[in-house]
């Protein structure tokens, strides 16, 4: 006859994000790894060429760390003041950087004291970089100018003054060695192009800059200041493509993904959040402590470094496949011991001996299946609640049957400690809280009489009666927001319908006034 | 031309096969059930059902085997007869009129010629006490005699045919009322009265519920209410009798039953767990549990192989001697409170209502067999008194049948209410629903309706599904598709909540072309858009709480029809958004016709049922049928016909395409035919395919083959001789003839007008349906036939024979021809008078 049914565990819909490809990749990172540094970190970079150590600019220093270590490998800390925006040659060879006081100094990675240092910039130059013929310098500077540096004459070779405000962003082209952007606290990007006296290109971001990209293929330019990212088209003359308002504090830095699918962007307000480039939709968000200014991604994306306001450095290393072989391998039986015979097709005159498919039973269900009701209840709290969809789905089935009072009752301390540390912990959660709320209440009759016997049970109580009291104000409190909510929207509404009116009016009017000048 | 017919009200769905216990042929072959007023022969290998022996005008009581021939079958009703049948040819042998209600019967194997009845003891219906009768039945070689040396034997036992027993050789007889057992020894005529106290303390409850005897030994076997079962012996001795205890059910035990060699016995109960306790010892006991619902009755074969137990649900189960299932035979489950109401199945055209419980049975109307259960709860049902289950009170299907969505609720207390509601997909590849959403509480309150919104087979529209509950609230459910990266899924989820005012919903209905939803709150009827989900306009003119809701069909799908508690039923126009007409009825059901514009509504009066049948665009109805039945009408369904039928008269002709079921509050299903009620039998000619698709044996393919090619062989070369014999086989009326036995034959000149027509040659098609009507009239007996199955026997054995002739006469001359005619219109009867 029909065979026995086991408990249906509920299974509960996941909230939040889908799974997707994107979540999948991005999430794949070890726990990340965190170094203290001496300030704020404005700016990380890489180095193209393997090991791929990484440039780290923190108040007056920059840091060389290799790929898996936590202390730096090398130190810079030539400055008088604050250091900035330290960034690698293509060749990995030279590292430039400039500083509050408004020298540019260029290092050898090598060496200890400064190869060349470029004066000329009245104030703190925030941005330098390199060109891509490798010979020349960039930099911009808080005296609203931008120049290019000959490194073997460490002299100025051209010098825009075109912003009205500090320069604080820029980047170069791979493709062209003399073009480069820079973005200002003036609210625009500039393109420039190192032959001519003037900017090529100019178009307006509407928020102080904070920083550009340039997308290797040279055609797109991204711009972040203020709340927004926005890509624009330079082939088209700079035609803004789309805007991205997905941050709700100043975004500070941008970095592309290693294959150039995915646009990168960090912000004040504690997040990174990953972009497709051919949709421009938000694929996959980071959650940060703090504040975040610098972000730097490793080559094939390997590593993500994120440096924060409070001079956190944040480094999380990709998963290795590798790591889970390491585990020891069981001895199990061979393959084929489970599919022997299984893809025999019996021949025309074969007799067929049907079995009977063994189901196999969970050891609660067995329990269950022969009514002691109080050994499925207590196997189920011992799978040291990892699963409590289990446990309450059990306590589920027991009231249904009408023995869940039986299952409770008639238990020593220490069974019922853990019962009720259970509760304890689940007791609020709104998936189980209807059940479990009647176990509660039954607990409580049943144990009544014996309450004062024994200390731990009587904590246990306590804590219990602690945490619904808390659950009970939690609520209230939502409530009240649920009202005033509902008040706002109510108003919202009445708004609406108002000024619906107000422009019929307005076209009747109109109307009006037509027919009189007619 | 045609006859008015009367509009019939034909019941259908079969009646419960668990009234009493059923027997086995002495071969197990068969397996012989009462049902309602029939008793049904089923093949015990097949499950089909091979023969109705019909002739009882009241619920047959009890039925046994003949002890002197097992190819005979005594049965009793309460019409008040014993009724002798020939159960393999399906023929009544012989009829004893009692005079009394009947209870059950006993029929014991040395006494030959009287058998034992219970019988009440006034006659009287009120009185609630039996006497245990012998009577003596004449040897008369009359098909109907009366039977009324009654000699009483018991006075004062139980009305159930389980609360008296035969003990070995028929030397004594035990009852069971209440807290006694009495046992009447036959040849010192002494009656032994033991009595049990009515609680001990242990709580025990002693009343007795059933009594099973030992076949070989001196031992009675008493079931109780507490479910203890006790063995007595000794019990010629009114003092020192003996008894010994078995326990293991936990409710009363329903019935028992010794196995043939007596080593073994049978018990089952309201835990639906046959046990069987090997030697009357408490350790050596076997189950089968699971049976599905609680076991009626038990009883076993006489060779020892088989067991059946008869279910509350409307089921036998035929059992292995070595507690394996081997056969099943279901019914449509009518065991509780229909909540689903009936719905129709799009894709198989099924019924679909309530099952055992947790479940939704599918049964198929024209074979009147369950097609099969779905289980929607998928919980162990346990069998406990006064447990509260979970039960399913919505289903309904999509349009194209390819979604099921139920609800199902449990509810403990007023407030603790626990609904589930579940959409079911049905999967083109295992050809059955699997479970695609499942959706906690989707309303605060009870589900009141449940309803698909109508897609068309072009359109693509997602599917969507609308809820309204108690809570005041209606919920739009749309099917989207949130498959993620590592597998693609569609699932339900919950798109729109509309309400009105915080009434609570009643019901809610789709318009034909799914562009409107009309929901009703309380008294309020409100019509939304589907697409943008505004609420368009609002009814409400004759105040009263709205009962039923229903849109026009086809060209009538601008109104909107409404029936209200307080005895309205209101027809709007949505165009005009106006009350286009109303009437003081009171309506119970409303149920449109989906394939015309016809509704029919169920009106109930002081203690009878009405139909009407109308069009919203007209207030008169078109078909009224008064009297319908006197229970109150719960659900009602049209049934899309495959095949148009044919109505003859204009007032039924909303019959011809579809078929309308009622269901009425005790669980009746009945239907509409204009038929009369030989037509409507169903060809039960399934006999000889039943025989025929026995087991194929490892002999019969070694030699069945060879013969069958053999025969085709001759029959190819012996050509017309064979053909002879073709045509006489084949012919209904010579194959009554040959084949009823002699002595149930009605006299020779009865049968003479038959015999000859059916020799006769016949040119025309009409002629020959004239004789199937004759043959029809003439041979109440031959009901196996079914005029359909003759007809085409005929018409086929008309050509044969006209093709025949004329290969061996050339031509009759058109004289001879007329002469023919003439002979053959001539009336026969007065060959009665000779």
């Amino acid at each position: 006859m029909a065979s026995y049914k086991p408990v249906v565990v509920q299974s509960f819909p996941k909230l939040g994000e889908k799974i997707t490809q994107d979540t999948l990749y991005w999430k794949n990172y070890k726990t990340p790894v965190q170094i203290k540094e001496f300030g704020a970190v404005n700016k990380i970079d890489f180095s193209p060429v393997p090991p791929y150590n990484y440039a780290v600019t923190a108040s007056s220093r920059i840091h060389i760390y290799g790929r898996y270590s936590q202390e730096p490998i090398k130190t810079f800390s030539r400055f008088k003041d604050a250091a900035y925006c330290a960034t690698y040659r293509d060749d990995g060879k030279l590292l430039v950087a400039g500083s509050e006081e408004g020298v540019v100094r260029l290092f050898d990675i090598t060496g200890r004291a400064a190869l060349r240092q470029f004066d000329g910039h009245t104030k703190a130059v925030h941005v330098v970089d390199f060109l891509s013929d490798k010979y020349r310098v960039v930099s911009g500077a808080d005296d609203y100018t931008s120049k290019v540096w000959d490194i073997p004459s460490a002299t100025a070779v051209v010098s825009y003054s075109e912003h009205t405000d500090y320069v604080r962003c820029g980047c170069i082209s791979k493709l062209n060695a003399d073009l480069f952007v820079t973005g200002s606290y003036d609210h625009t990007v500039k393109v420039f192009d190192a032959r001519r006296e003037k900017s090529v290109m100019t178009v307006e971001h509407g928020q102080p800059v904070e920083s550009v990209l340039l997308f290797p293929s040279g055609g797109l330019l991204v711009s972040a200041g203020g709340r927004y990212v926005k890509v624009w088209d330079i082939l088209r003359g700079g035609q803004l493509l789309v805007s991205l308002k997905n941050h709700h504090k100043t975004v500070t830095c941008l970095c592309l993904s290693s294959s150039g699918q995915r646009l990168l962007s960090g912000s004040l307000d504690r997040h990174v959040k990953i972009y497709s480039t051919t949709s421009y939709k938000v694929v996959h968000s980071f959650n940060y402590a703090a504040s975040i200014l610098s972000l730097a991604l490793a080559p094939e994306d390997e590593t993500i470094v994120v440096g924060m306001t409070n001079g956190v450095l944040n480094v999380r290393h990709r998963k290795h496949e590798e790591s889970k072989e390491r585990l020891p391998k069981k001895k199990r039986p061979a393959y084929r011991t489970f599919v022997k015979g299984r893809n025999y097709m019996p021949k025309q005159e074969d007799f067929f001996v049907s079995k009977p498919v063994r189901s196999h039973l969970k050891k609660y269900d067995k329990l269950l299946k022969s009514f002691q009701v109080s050994k499925a209840l207590d196997t189920v709290l011992q799978a040291r609640n990892k699963t409590p969809e289990i446990t309450v789905a059990v306590m589920q089935e027991l009231n249904r049957r009408g023995t869940l009072k039986n299952a409770l009752a008639g238990r020593d301390e220490t069974q019922l400690s853990v019962l009720m540390s259970f509760l304890i912990r689940y007791v609020v959660e709104p998936r189980f809280a209807p059940m479990l709320i009647k176990v509660a209440e039954m607990i409580i009759d049943i144990y009544l009489p014996v309450v004062g016997q024994s200390a731990v049970i009587d904590k246990q109580f306590l804590k219990l009666q602690e945490i619904i009291e808390k659950e009970i104000d939690y609520q209230t409190e939502l409530l009240e927001v649920l009202g005033m909510m509902d008040a706002l929207f109510a108003t919202m509404t009445m708004k609406k319908a108002t000024s619906l009116e107000k422009n019929k009016t307005n076209g009747i009017l109109r109307v009006l006034e037509q027919d009189m000048s007619n | 031309m045609v006859v008015q017919e009367p509009l019939r009200v034909v019941r259908c769905g079969g009646s419960k096969l668990s009234g009493a216990r059923a027997a086995f042929s002495a071969d197990a072959k068969y397996l012989l059930c009462a049902s309602g007023d029939y008793v049904k022969v089923y093949s015990t290998v097949t499950e089909e059902c091979v023969h109705v022996l019909q002739g009882h005008s009241n619920l047959v009581t009890g039925i046994q085997l003949n002890p002197q021939n097992h190819m005979q079958l005594y049965s009793c009703s309460l019409d008040g007869t014993i009724k002798l049948w020939d159960f393999t040819d399906g023929i009544l042998i012989k009829t004893f009129v009692v005079g009394y209600k009947l209870y059950a019967f006993y029929m014991l194997a040395d006494s030959e010629g009287s058998v034992f009845v219970i019988i009440p003891r006034k006659n009287e219906d009120a009185s609630d006490s039996f006497q245990l009768a012998s009577v003596k039945l004449p040897k008369t070689p009359d098909q109907e005699v009366e039977a009324k040396d009654l000699s009483l034997i018991l006075d004062d036992i139980g009305q159930s045919p389980k609360c008296t027993a035969f003990g070995r050789e028929g030397e004594y007889v035990a009852s069971v009322r209440g807290l006694h057992l009495l046992v009447y020894f036959f040849k010192k005529k002494k009656i032994n009265r033991f009595p049990l106290s009515a609680t001990s303390r242990k709580g025990a409850n002693n009343y007795f519920t059933c009594v099973a005897c030992h076949p070989k030994e001196d031992c009675i076997a008493s079931g109780h209410k507490d479910g203890k079962i006790r063995l007595w012996r000794n019990f010629n001795h009114k003092r020192e009798y003996t008894f010994s205890t078995l326990h293991w059910h936990h409710d009363q035990v329903m019935d028992l039953a010794f196995s043939v060699e007596g080593n073994s016995l049978l018990s089952g109960g309201v835990e639906s767990v046959l046990v069987q306790w090997r030697d009357g010892s408490d350790c050596k006991k076997e189950f089968l549990p699971r049976l599905g619902s609680t076991i009626e009755h038990i009883s076993a074969s006489l060779d020892g192989s088989f067991y059946c137990t008869s279910h509350s649900e409307n089921k036998i189960t035929i059992i292995h001697s070595n507690l394996r299932v081997s056969a099943v035979i279901q019914g449509l489950v009518k065991g509780s409170d229909v909540k689903t109401g009936l719905v129709v199945d799009p894709r198989t055209k099924a019924l679909v209502l309530n099952g055992k419980p947790g479940h939704v049975q599918f049964y198929c109307l024209k074979t009147d067999k369950q097609l099969y259960n779905l289980d929607i709860v998928q919980q162990e049902y346990i069998h406990q008194v006064g447990l509260n289950q979970v039960e399913l009170v919505k289903a309904a299907f999509s349009t194209r049948g390819s979604w099921l969505a139920t609800v199902e609720q449990r509810e403990e207390k007023e407030t603790e209410l626990e609904l589930q509601m579940k959409l079911w997909n049905y999967d083109e590849q295992t050809q059955s629903f699997t479970l695609n959403t499942r959706i906690n509480m989707p309303h605060e309150g009870h589900v009141t309706a449940l309803c698909f919104r109508d897609t068309d087979e072009l359109e693509d529209r997602t599917p969507t599904l609308v809820t309204a509950g108690k809570d005041g609230r209606f919920k739009v459910w749309v099917l989207e598709n949130d498959s993620d990266a590592e597998k693609p899924s569609m699932g339900w989820s919950c798109d729109f909540v509309g309400s009105y005012h915080n009434y609570p919903a009643n019901t809610c209905c789709f318009s034909e072309d799914g562009s409107l939803l009309a929901v009703s709150f309380e008294r309020t009827v409100t019509v939304w858009d589907s697409d943008t989900w505004d609420l368009k306009c609002t009814f409400c003119h004759p105040p009263g709480k709205i009962r039923n809701l229903c849109f026009g069909r086809l060209s009538c799908s601008k109104y909107l029809l409404g029936t209200t508690d307080n005895g309205f039923l209101c027809c709007w126009n949505l165009l005009s958004c106006a009350l286009e007409w109303s009437a003081q009825l009171n309506i119970m059901v409303l149920q449109p016709d989906p394939l015309s514009e016809n509704i029919a509504a169920f009106s109930r009066l002081v203690d009878s049922s009405d139909l009407f049948i109308f069009k919203p665009n007209e207030p008169r109805p078109f078909c009224i049928q008064r009297n319908l039945c006197r229970e109150r009408v719960q659900w009602a369904v049209f049934i899309p016909r495959d095949v148009p039928e044919s109505v003859g008269s204009e007032k039924h002709q909303w019959l011809s395409r579809s078929q309308l079921y009622v269901l009425t509050e005790t669980q009746d299903l009945l239907t509409f035919s204009t038929k009369s009620a030989e037509e409507r039998l169903t060809p039960s000619s399934k006999q000889l395919a039943v025989e025929e698709s026995l087991l194929v044996t490892p002999f019969y393919l070694l030699l069945g083959k060879h013969r069958h090619q053999q025969k085709s062989k001759e029959n190819a070369t012996l050509g017309t001789a064979v053909f002879q014999s073709h045509v006489t086989q084949d012919s209904p009326a010579i194959k009554e003839l040959l084949h009823t036995p002699a002595h149930v034959l009605p006299s020779a000149s009865f049968l003479c007008s038959i015999f000859i027509n059916s020799m006769l040659i016949s040119k025309e098609n009409k002629s020959a349906e004239e004789v199937v009507d004759e043959v029809e009239m003439d041979s109440e007996k031959a009901e196996d036939e079914s005029d359909e199955d003759v007809e085409l026997n005929e018409v086929e054995q008309d050509i044969n024979t006209t093709a025949f002739l004329g290969e061996i006469t050339p031509k009759l001359s058109k004289s001879q021809e007329k002469e023919l005619r003439k002979i053959r219109r001539m009336d026969y009867s007065w060959i009665a008078a000779l």
